[in-house]
């Protein structure tokens, strides 16, 4: 039941997630990996899109996977089950937060969580260095050679890293990558 | 009576008030945080700068997209469990929409070659955005040897050894209440 299952899979990404969606993309790696949902690169592409829409991105990516595996109604499932969990969260905290605050045990906790967290994000970013280089031949590259669509990611990266120094906006950086790797893709690859 | 009126006033404004602030920010919940001071502390006068504060404490500390958390926060806070309702509902239903309409549109132009030309780009610029994500989340993280150790075995248990993300955050948050539990006669600070 692809509709109750995407529920379910959203809610724990939204019960567990800390920090604004930093340990989310983990947790969406494993979740399409386990159910064979989409390719990891699919994912990124979500993630790219998501980040460039209005919106909660953790809203904005529920509902398209949700469309793209369940239509309307799936979309409808997955985005319930990420909000759910925040919602009844806070809820409850909102009543009592100068307790909830001033607690030891949670605060100390949560202090504990934060490298944990910094932890995940860097195994998101490593994952999605991994497969944006999964063609990569180390022989290769010594040889001077480079798959073509390695050297257009590597291209845009070192764009996408002036453009971030540069503190331009970062859907402007998407944006301007997503331009860049078509117009390249189409002038190399045809 | 009149008390009431007023009560259901507050309820379709903190709708209204939040499906704009959904609608147009751009970049997730850390964007929406001046739009909602802005809204709520400024011109509305709903809540006080210094809960304002906490809100973004209590957001940021407690699971799930940030959005949502500070949306319901507010809500709660303004009107109740029908505020909290209206004002998670209004932040959701702008990306809702959005990406429902846009997963068709791109699921139909996803075989054309210049538009997975573009995923190679945007694919890019979500790996440098993450990274220097994750360089900010680094500089703020307090260094300390523990912290140091937790990052580092995060990133190898989920990584190398592929063991699921919410059990490590949920043994990292157990290990942050015994430490407090044990620590508890000497003083923990802060």
């Amino acid at each position: 039941m692809i509709y109750f299952t995407l529920f379910l899979e959203f809610f724990k990404v939204g019960a567990f997630s800390f920090g604004g969606g930093a340990a989310m993309l983990p947790m969406l790696e494993q979740m399409v990996e386990h159910h064979g949902w989409m390719t990891q690169e699919q994912l990124y592409n979500f993630v790219g899109v998501s980040e460039s829409t209005p919106g909660p991105i953790a809203v904005n990516l529920s509902t398209y996977i949700g469309t793209i595996l369940g239509g309307p109604f799936g979309a409808l499932c997955a985005t319930t089950g990420v909000v759910l969990p925040s919602f009844l969260i806070i809820l409850i905290v909102a009543k009592a937060y100068r307790q909830f605050k001033e607690n030891q045990y949670i605060g100390n906790a949560l202090d504990m969580l934060k490298p944990v967290i910094v932890g995940l994000l860097g195994c998101a970013t490593i994952s999605i260095a991994a497969n944006i280089f999964s063609g990569f031949d180390i022989q290769r590259f010594a040889g001077g050679l480079l798959t073509a669509q390695n050297g257009i990611s590597f291209f845009v990266i070192i764009c996408a890293g002036i453009f971030t120094i540069k503190k331009m906006h970062p859907i402007a950086i998407i944006l301007a990558c997503s331009g860049i790797g078509a117009l390249l893709g189409y002038v190399i690859l045809g | 009576m009149d008390e009431q009126l007023k009560k259901k006033g507050k309820v379709q404004d903190l709708f209204l008030t939040f499906l704009r602030i959904g609608a147009f920010t751009f970049g997730g919940g850390y964007a929406m945080i001046p739009l909602i001071h802005r809204e709520m502390v400024d011109q509305k006068k709903w809540i006080t700068e210094d809960e304002m504060m906490d809100m973004v404490a209590i957001s940021e500390s407690t699971p799930g997209p940030i959005a949502i958390n500070a949306a319901t926060f507010v809500g709660a806070h303004v009107a109740g469990k029908k505020g909290a309702v209206a004002a998670t509902a209004g932040v959701c239903i702008p990306s809702f929409l959005i990406m429902l309409g846009l997963s068709y549109v791109l699921s139909a132009f996803e075989s054309l070659r210049i538009v997975q030309y573009a995923f190679i780009g945007i694919r890019a610029s979500v790996l440098v955005l993450i990274f220097f994500a994750w360089l900010g989340m680094l500089q703020q993280m307090k260094r300390s040897v523990i912290n140091w150790i937790l990052l580092i075995t995060t990133v190898v248990a989920v990584e190398f050894f592929s063991v699921n993300p919410v059990a490590v955050i949920l043994i990292s948050f157990f290990l942050g209440i015994v430490h407090t539990l044990i620590w508890s006669g000497k003083k923990v600070k802060k």
